[in-house]
């Protein structure tokens, strides 16, 4: 498969008046033409602030690249001027945002919204445009979309602005469409309804989509291959089924199993205690460790390099390393590795 | 990603136990609100230099008219018109004692015979500058900070019974709110001035009448944005009682907001008495303030440009400092005002 | 049947009445709570759910219908002993940990509030009793008392909001969306939390949310409210299994689980509240269809859900 966009031994920092905030600490990751990349992790892990460096909207006074690269169409995004750097964004690598209110000007019609990036970013007339804009607002299934050209955001619910949003996202075509918490402030029956929308037209165009969230009944839906991220790095990576079928990471597992599933009976929820690490003074060791009944020694002495399980899995945890103890995994992660072949507690093929 | 591992001592996979209890720790030092806003103000150069200065100007305007050998009110018709006279600093070529009579330079102090020094120079009728600059400027600033007391304790009262009872309470006192600030200002002020004898007391009510509603307005933007946060609608679930919440829950919370209103309704109020006084309706003479000797040296600009220059540097400083430290005091308290 | 602790009867709240913004955000709602039970009302943004449960503290003057404690009035004219009576039995804990915290206040103080109003600490020292209590009971330590709430975590002040509530010993608890502003595993540590103190305490919660995997896993029964009306209300186990009115149906079916498998085959109905098609003057109410499982429907559609339900048998 082709690679779109790698992300390699990104580090980067906010500098505060507190200190260095070391916000993401060394992320790699490759994303295909054509996939969903789900990354999930807890406020503070660092998702939205890796996807944020791509799309270099940082301010730029405090953030700051420590190491690292984000290549794209053969070019470094982290060293581009920001008139490069305007000229992908919209066009080449679009974002959505969580809500769909202030991503929207109130004080202009939608039209106009939607055809600016095209007449920005395209070398066709207005009226072309106004066609290209109409033909968007029917891909997102709008109703009439004629008429509702002409009208102000204030005139949508919630669920048909983050359908204009996707519009003004994919005016241009994108190659990578980054979505930050699209769906987080939309009720239930409404993200349904635009994750079945995300998924259509990712069908239909083509685009590479980064999803971030931290849903995991979300992540399920939308996601192909998911990275977990926590305390600035990502501990785990894989495709959907080995993510919530075959876990690795003790971090993983905890967040697989503090969300309660829908047949299984009143078995005592898996509470992760404590809170994520200050990034101001990260540990040195597995910055879950603290956190971590599976916690080894060298947890608190060394960084956890990847261990690989499959070609497609890797996994940051010393539980992995062949002279680690074998470790039980909490009850509902061995529910769910029975189902995955391959997995120690495979039971055949679950019916 | 590597699949060669490292060898690493035996033990390093030994399992250690979970303390839960360290999970919970709060490592950072504890640190109240006032104490993180006074180490951000503490950063700010300017609003802490500013506080110095002003600090310096208090100080000066309580002992100057002391260390000064002339009462500020006091003439001596012999000494009029001599320009400021420093030992030392007259070496300098500046504040010499030297003024100009038809055209040419001459020691005015040799020419009139006068032994003593005055730092800031005499005026007209022979009284001692820099004692009448340090007097007016303790008149003006206890003018302005009464007026701001005043405006403070209606502003609060009034904005906060406004944006707590809310409904119709609220509809009224913001009618009459606006009927007050409808009004333009000047004209209440000279009809006041009109019917009182002009002086301290006129100036202070007249710069109250009607200089709290701005105080009002704030705090009852401030209440009405706290009183429906959910850490007072815990304490109302509680059975807490309507001075309790004001009190313990609103008043914490609103008054970084009162502090920096306060702080620059003061530069203002100074301000508007200078004016006043210079127009004509402030303090009668003898009496001095800044604005009242402004008005006096304004007059002699051209021949005795010191009248002027030194309550006019001290009316100017002290309205920077009071800006500096309002802004410093802004961004301590409260963040999110600067945008 | 377990003894009624809360009756709520055709409560209506509405907002800005006899204007032309009038809103009504509860309109006639009715059911009870039981001693000892959660009962979980779910539905989505601006459907009256936390207004509901604001108008059973009297955090609102209700505009019509009754909630009775006990047998007692909640609202209407009080005395002030009886309302402090009120204010001890039944507490709130809120959704945003960072808004329901006084940012001024020392731990110390937040927790010993209701200690102070109430006065049942005999001296200074039996008050810090209390509070380094408290906040063991909800997994903290005496060392967090001197702290300011900016200095502590989501979860963390979420637990310091519950200490607050469990510090004059209330029975009935009305949590509202207590777990929705909190990270995955955060929640997990409130909601585990919140299940021991009712085992240990015999606490009785009235738990708003709109995430219905929680709700369900917490709760022993659950209502669906739609534009504030309750449509459903039955057994957690019942609902989820055998959804009856429409919109229940399509809010289940929009649920995402962390379960791909599951999500690869999800289908999503959609709710059209003109399926009902009914007719004018027509007396719709909720009915009870099965035992315990009450729906919002009218006559009409009460005999066809019977019937469906003889079917199934």
């Amino acid at each position: 498969m082709e690679k779109i966009l790698q992300v390699k031994d990104l580090e980067l920092s906010f500098n505060t008046y507190g200190g260095e905030v070391k916000a993401i600490r060394g992320v790699n990751f490759d994303l295909y033409k054509g996939e969903t990349l789900a990354i999930v992790g807890e406020s503070g892990s660092g998702k939205s602030v890796t996807t944020k460096s791509i799309m270099r909207l940082l301010p730029e006074e405090s953030a700051e690249f420590k190491n690292g690269e984000i290549l794209f169409d053969g070019r470094d995004l982290t060293k581009l001027s920001d008139k490069e750097m305007q000229k992908i964004r919209g066009k080449d690598i679009s974002m959505i945002f969580q809500d769909p209110m202030t991503s929207l000007n109130p004080t202009m019609p939608i039209g106009r919204q939607i055809t600016e990036p095209i007449l920005k970013h395209q070398k066709i007339s207005k009226d072309e445009a106004k066609k290209v804009a109409i033909d968007l607002l029917r891909l997102v299934g709008m109703p009439k979309p004629e008429l509702r050209m002409k009208q102000y955001p204030h005139q949508f619910s919630g669920g048909q602005r983050q359908r204009i949003v996707i519009a003004i996202a994919l005016a241009c075509n994108p190659q990578i469409l980054i979505a930050d918490e699209p769906t987080t402030a939309l009720d239930v029956t409404i993200q349904a309804q635009i994750l079945e929308l995300m998924k259509d037209l990712q069908k239909k165009i083509d685009t590479s989509i980064i999803f971030i969230t931290h849903d995991l009944g979300v992540v399920a839906n939308v996601a192909d291959r998911v990275a977990v991220m926590y305390g600035g790095k990502i501990v785990e990576i894989g495709t959907v089924d080995e993510i919530f079928y075959n876990p690795q990471h003790p971090y993983t597992w905890g967040l697989l199993s503090s969300m309660p599933s829908m047949d299984a009976e009143d078995a005592k929820l898996y509470a992760i205690p404590g809170t994520p690490p200050d990034l101001l003074d990260p540990p040195k060791g597995d910055a879950f460790a603290l956190r971590s009944e599976y916690a080894l020694k060298i947890d608190m002495e060394q960084q956890p390099p990847f261990f690989k399980i499959s070609d497609t899995h890797m996994a940051a945890t010393w539980l992995l390393h062949p002279e680690a103890p074998t470790v039980e995994p909490p009850e509902m992660v061995i529910e769910r590795m029975k189902k995955f072949p391959g997995s120690r507690y495979y039971e055949g093929s679950a019916n | 990603m590597t699949q060669n591992y490292e060898k690493l001592p035996h033990d390093a996979f030994t399992r250690i136990p979970r303390d839960t209890q360290e999970a919970e720790k709060i490592s950072k030092p504890s640190v109240s609100f006032w104490q993180d806003a006074w180490r951000s103000l503490k950063k700010n150069k300017g609003a802490i230099i500013s506080l110095i200065l002003f600090g310096l100007i208090v100080l000066m305007s309580f002992i100057g008219p002391l260390i000064s050998p002339y009462e500020p009110n006091d003439q001596i018709i012999t000494h009029a018109n001599l320009p400021p006279k420093v030992p030392v600093i007259e070496n300098l070529g500046i504040m010499d004692g030297v003024g100009t009579l038809g055209g040419r330079e001459v020691d005015m102090y040799e020419l009139k015979n006068v032994e003593q020094n005055y730092w800031f120079g005499t005026d007209g009728l022979g009284r001692d500058m820099f004692s009448r600059v340090w007097k007016g400027t303790q008149v003006s600033l206890f003018i302005a900070f009464v007026a701001a007391a005043i405006d403070m304790l209606i502003g609060v009262i009034y904005g906060g019974i406004s944006g707590y009872f809310g409904g119709r309470v609220d509809d009224v006192m913001q009618r009459i709110v606006e009927i007050l600030t409808g009004i333009p200002n000047l004209v209440v002020v000279i009809l006041f001035i009109l019917i009182m004898d002009p002086g301290i007391l006129a100036i202070i009510i007249a710069l109250t009448i009607t200089g709290w509603t701005g105080m009002s307005r704030v705090v009852r933007g401030q209440v009405l944005k706290y009183k429906n946060q959910e850490f007072v609608l815990a304490a109302r679930t509680l059975g807490a009682s309507d001075t309790r919440i004001i009190w313990k829950h609103l008043m914490p919370n609103v008054l970084g907001v009162i502090i920096i209103n306060t702080m620059f309704t003061i530069p203002g109020a100074i301000f508007f008495e200078a004016f006043l006084s210079f127009i004509g309706l402030g303090l009668q003479a003898p009496d001095a303030s800044l604005g009242t000797l402004i008005n006096d040296g304004y007059k002699l600009i051209q021949y005795q440009p010191h009248i002027l220059l030194f309550p006019a540097v001290v009316l100017s400083l002290i309205m920077i400092a009071f800006n500096l430290i309002g802004d410093g005091l802004r961004d301590a308290l409260d963040p999110k005002m600067k945008d | 049947m377990a003894e009624k602790l809360v009756e709520i009867k055709n409560l209506k709240q509405h907002f800005n009445v006899g204007k032309a913004n009038e809103v009504k955000a509860v309109d006639g709602i009715t059911f009870d709570i039981y001693k000892g039970e959660t009962l979980g009302l779910v539905g989505e943004s601006g459907c009256g759910k936390s207004t509901t449960g604001r108008s059973i503290i009297r955090l609102y003057d209700a505009t019509d219908g009754q909630v009775l404690y006990e047998g007692e009035s909640v609202h209407g004219k009080k005395n002030k002993t009886d309302l402090k009576k009120f204010n001890r039995k039944m507490q709130m804990i809120f959704q945003d940990p960072y808004a329901s915290l006084n940012q001024r206040m020392k731990v110390m103080d937040i927790i010993a509030e209701g200690i102070d109003i109430h006065g049942l600490a005999k001296n200074a020292s039996d008050r810090k009793k209390m509070v380094y209590d408290l906040l063991e009971t909800v997994g903290l330590n005496k060392e967090h008392a001197n702290r300011y709430p900016h200095e502590f975590s989501g979860g963390q002040r979420q637990r310091l909001g519950i200490a607050r509530a469990l510090a004059v010993d209330p029975d009935f608890i009305i949590a509202d969306e207590p777990i929705s502003a909190l990270d995955v595993s955060i929640q997990a540590q409130v909601v585990n939390l919140l299940k021991e103190l009712q085992e240990e305490k015999g606490l009785t919660y009235l738990f708003i949310a709109h995430d219905l995997s929680m709700v369900k896993y917490i709760s022993d029964r659950i209502g669906v409210m739609y534009f504030g009306k309750l449509v459903e209300l039955a057994p957690a186990d019942e609902l989820y299994a055998n959804p009856m009115h429409p919109y229940t149906q399509s809010l289940l079916s929009a649920i995402p689980l962390p379960d791909p498998n599951y999500e690869r085959n999800r289908t999503r109905k959609a709710y059209d509240p003109a399926v009902h098609n009914y007719a004018d003057g027509e007396d719709v109410k909720m009915r009870e269809v099965s035992p315990n499982h009450f729906v919002d429907c009218s006559e009409k559609e009460f005999a066809e859900l019977q019937d469906r339900l003889a079917a199934k048998k």
